[in-house]
């Protein structure tokens, strides 16, 4: 059992790779968690960040700030009734959510957190993360049609008419960057997600500023493109709230309308995952190749534990200005223990950043890259997350036939325009 | 399509056996509300679509109807008064005012110049909060969730000032027939200024956010276009007249209050879209704005409450008097048989009567088009019903 638990933690490549099943289970248990948490957290971050938006505060009440509200919340939706329709297709309706659920989460099993920070690095991982994250629609299409009603029949349709408009300028796009691994001594290229980084790291930039501006421009559609994959606005056809009052979701409540949520959230954090790693350099630090030097690397690697000493910070200075009334009593308390929750997460990622600094195989400097390494994707993938909610604050939403228009017309023939001078320049630069 | 053959068509609407389309599927009829987040209240349109293109609509009214015009035969004409800011609730004060000096033209008296001045002072006030709130929630229609409480933020600006002045915020009951029963109080004209160089640069805030948007812009241009010759026939009033190049609004075109004494103009539109309409609402939101500003700054001393008996006991008569609302025409139709009670009175709203031009504006566009026709018509149910 510890031979089975120790064998891996010197081992630099995947679990997958390394063909140990223990190990594998662990990842995939810790991605699940870490997830649903991320979901969690990602709840509350919308609902404060919009309210500040819009110049209203958000959830105040349960617990100080608001932050038990996410879990009032998935309380709250596993005790209502589970609703089916009496006209709607049980069986279908009941797989429905599952659908989605599971193809939103199967995309983490091949997103690289590190160069050995995944569950498997397979050869083909773009693609399957393509195919399987677009199985995400037929959950959306299934429940509009099994509600057997016509809001959610018509959100399913728009889903439908959405994917076909996105999806092929999303691929081209992608094969573009794929493209761009290719520009190596032997070019070969690759489809491996980690492969994909890694490739990155030895030409030495981002592929977001390669052949500036055709990375851009292919970063820009996919920005575009996962925003409507995600059915996200401004491009929320399919639940368009004030036209079909909540779209393919309207028959569903409860639990199996929560699932919905959370395959949603997981989605977008999927998606802003295939982005980072596609164009930003995946969980490399910023300027790995000119700031080597150990003072940098140990400098960045002290970012993690500087990061949750800041959040702390922001709790504390929350706890300092509460309300002194006693009716904040508790409220106080909370806050005053999340900060030293946060302060002692801090604390923590600080004595690992510098019982860690030298760059030896020990556990502690492995365990100092691992978190290194997950913490500049997470930070990258947040921006995208704040820039889901921003986009909803800000704009009205297209209608689906505009969509269509944008997606036929504008991106698909940008996105080969891309592809066939990302060709043209590689075979002439390589 | 003109407007003989689209009436027929409406009426005409057979929902029992929906029509073939091609490749063998029928055209789906949809309930749009009465319970429906985008049908501001209890409207219900049924929708024919032949997938999401909008074949033809039926409004279905009257899940809001308190039967006002019934109330009005039972009651004084003095206690008629408050039922009417029910009517259109986000804009009580103009109906407060239409229904007023509707009473003052039979009573064949008139309001004393202060009253006028607080009354216009008071209308054009509720008439930036009424485009106010029609701003958010049309902005929330089409998607933008933001512009709502901005313009939430600054109506509540207006709403102190009412409160200020008569206690209530919405339902305000502002005016008496014959005048206003209340005299500014100290500090009125302060707050309003304060409220002038507040609000403007709100407007400009609002018009960041919407009026160059790209997603805006394909969203309303184009979008529920209605021509001047149609508008007119269909006895639509008001903004969305006016977006359709026609110069017609009655506090130029037959002056009640003291609105001839103040300079404005008439913001008119061109292609009738759903974007020139919220143009056409912005620029009017700014020209209130120009004569809140002179008639603040110009009230006349005097009494506020003309030479009016007790008991109001009309001629035998009928009387119609209309005022430009903020949504289009209000009038107030009064038969009189001599009693302290009106023998028969009816109310035009504009809301009503703009809601008729929905079917005309919305055939052939899709589903998303017909919750910013209907926001961009500006229809309070309140009044629609009655």
């Amino acid at each position: 059992m510890l031979n089975a638990f120790m064998s891996y933690l010197g081992s630099t490549v995947t679990p997958g790779e390394a063909g140990n099943q223990f190990w594998a289970l662990i990842y995939v248990l810790i991605i699940f968690a870490g997830v649903s948490l991320a979901v969690i957290c990602m709840n509350w971050l919308e609902r404060k960040a919009l309210a500040h938006f819009q110049i209203r505060l958000g959830p105040m009440r349960v617990g100080p700030h608001g932050l038990l509200q996410p879990i009032a919340d998935a309380l709250k939706l596993m005790l209502k009734e589970d609703i089916i329709p009496s006209e709607a297709d049980q069986f279908v309706f009941w797989v429905a959510p599952l659908i989605g659920l599971l193809a939103a989460f199967t995309v983490y099993t091949v997103i690289p957190f590190g160069p050995s920070q995944a569950v498997s690095d397979m050869n083909i991982g773009i693609l399957f993360m393509l195919g399987v994250s677009s199985l995400g629609v037929l959950g959306i299409v299934v429940a509009g049609w099994a509600s057997n009603s016509h809001y959610p029949l018509i959100g399913a349709l728009r889903s439908s008419a959405q994917m076909v408009s996105y999806e092929v300028a999303m691929g081209l796009v992608v094969v573009s960057a794929i493209l761009m691994t290719s520009l190596n001594a032997s070019g070969t290229g690759t489809l491996s997600m980690i492969g994909i980084v890694q490739a990155q790291q030895q030409q030495g930039i981002w592929f977001i500023f390669k052949f500036f501006p055709l990375g851009f421009i292919a970063f820009a559609i996919f920005a575009i493109a996962m925003v409507a994959e995600t059915n996200r606005a401004p491009f929320d056809m399919a639940e368009a709230e004030s036209e079909l009052t909540a779209g393919f979701h309207t028959e569903y409540s409860g639990l199996r309308w929560s699932l919905f949520m959370l395959a949603e959230y997981a989605a977008m954090i999927a998606v802003s995952s295939i982005a980072v790693t596609l164009w930003l350099g995946g969980w490399m630090r910023p300027f790995p190749n000119l700031l080597h030097a150990p003072a940098w690397e140990f400098i960045f690697s002290l970012f993690p534990g500087l990061t949750f000493a800041g959040l702390a910070a922001i709790a504390v200075i929350g706890t300092a200005r509460m309300p002194a009334h006693s009716f904040f009593k508790i409220q106080r308390m909370g806050l005053a223990v999340f900060a030293a929750l946060l302060g002692f997460i801090a604390l923590f990622l600080l004595v690992i950043a510098v019982a860690g600094r030298s760059a030896d195989t020990s556990v502690a400097a492995r365990f100092r890259e691992g978190i290194d390494y997950v913490y500049w994707f997470v930070l990258k993938v947040a921006v995208f997350m704040y820039l889901f909610i921003w986009y909803r604050a800000t704009w009205p939403r297209y209608r689906f036939d505009q969509l269509m228009k944008i997606g036929w017309k504008v991106m698909l023939p940008i996105s080969l325009g891309v592809l066939i001078v990302t060709a043209i320049v590689g075979v002439i630069f390589s | 399509m003109s407007i003989r053959e689209s009436t027929n068509d409406v009426s005409n609407l057979d929902l029992d056996t929906p029509d073939k389309t091609y490749l063998d599927s029928n055209e789906l009829i949809i309930n749009m509300g009465p319970q429906h987040p985008a049908t501001h209240g209890v409207l219900r349109v049924i929708l024919k679509l032949d997938g999401e293109r909008v074949l033809g609509t039926e409004c279905v009214i009257g899940y809001l109807h308190r039967g006002v015009e019934k109330i009005a035969e039972n009651r004084t004409y003095t206690m008629f008064n408050p039922y009417v800011d029910r009517m259109d609730y986000v804009a009580a004060v103009s109906n407060g005012l239409g229904y007023c000096e509707a009473v003052e033209k039979l009573l064949n008296v008139e309001a004393p110049a202060r009253a006028q001045y607080i009354r216009v002072i008071l209308t054009e006030l509720n008439r930036i909060a009424s485009h106010q709130l029609w701003l958010g929630t049309h902005a929330l229609d089409i998607g933008a969730m933001t512009p709502l409480f901005y313009t939430f933020r600054d109506r509540e600006e207006i709403l102190k000032i009412f409160e200020r002045y008569c206690g209530a915020r919405l339902t305000t009951h502002a005016f008496r027939i014959g005048g206003c029963q209340y005299e500014t109080y100290a500090g009125f004209e302060k707050d309003v200024n304060n409220f002038l160089t507040f609000f403007a640069p709100k407007i400009d805030e609002y018009e960041t956010l919407l009026t160059t948007n790209r997603i805006w812009l394909e969203r309303t241009k184009n979008v529920g276009v209605i021509s001047g010759e149609d508008a007119i026939a269909l006895g639509v009033t008001g903004p969305v007249l006016r977006a359709s190049g026609v110069k017609w609004d009655l506090r130029k075109a037959q002056p009640y209050a003291a609105y001839s004494k103040f300079d404005f103009e008439i913001p008119i539109g061109e292609n009738g879209d759903t974007y020139d309409r919220y143009l056409v609402r912005m620029a009017e939101m700014r020209q209130s704005m120009r004569i809140i500003e002179q008639a603040v700054n110009s009230i006349p001393e005097g009494p506020i409450m003309g030479k009016v008996p007790k008991v109001i006991k009309p001629p035998v008569g009928e009387i119609y008097h209309s005022i430009e609302a903020p949504k289009g025409e209000l009038g107030y139709f009064i038969v009189s048989d001599g009693s302290t009670q009106p023998y028969r009175l009816r109310v035009r709203p504009p809301s009503l009567v703009n809601l008729q031009a929905l079917d005309i504006m919305v055939r052939g566009l899709l589903v998303a088009d017909v919750v910013a026709v209907i926001g961009t018509i500006d229809i309070v149910l309140g009044e629609v019903d009655r």
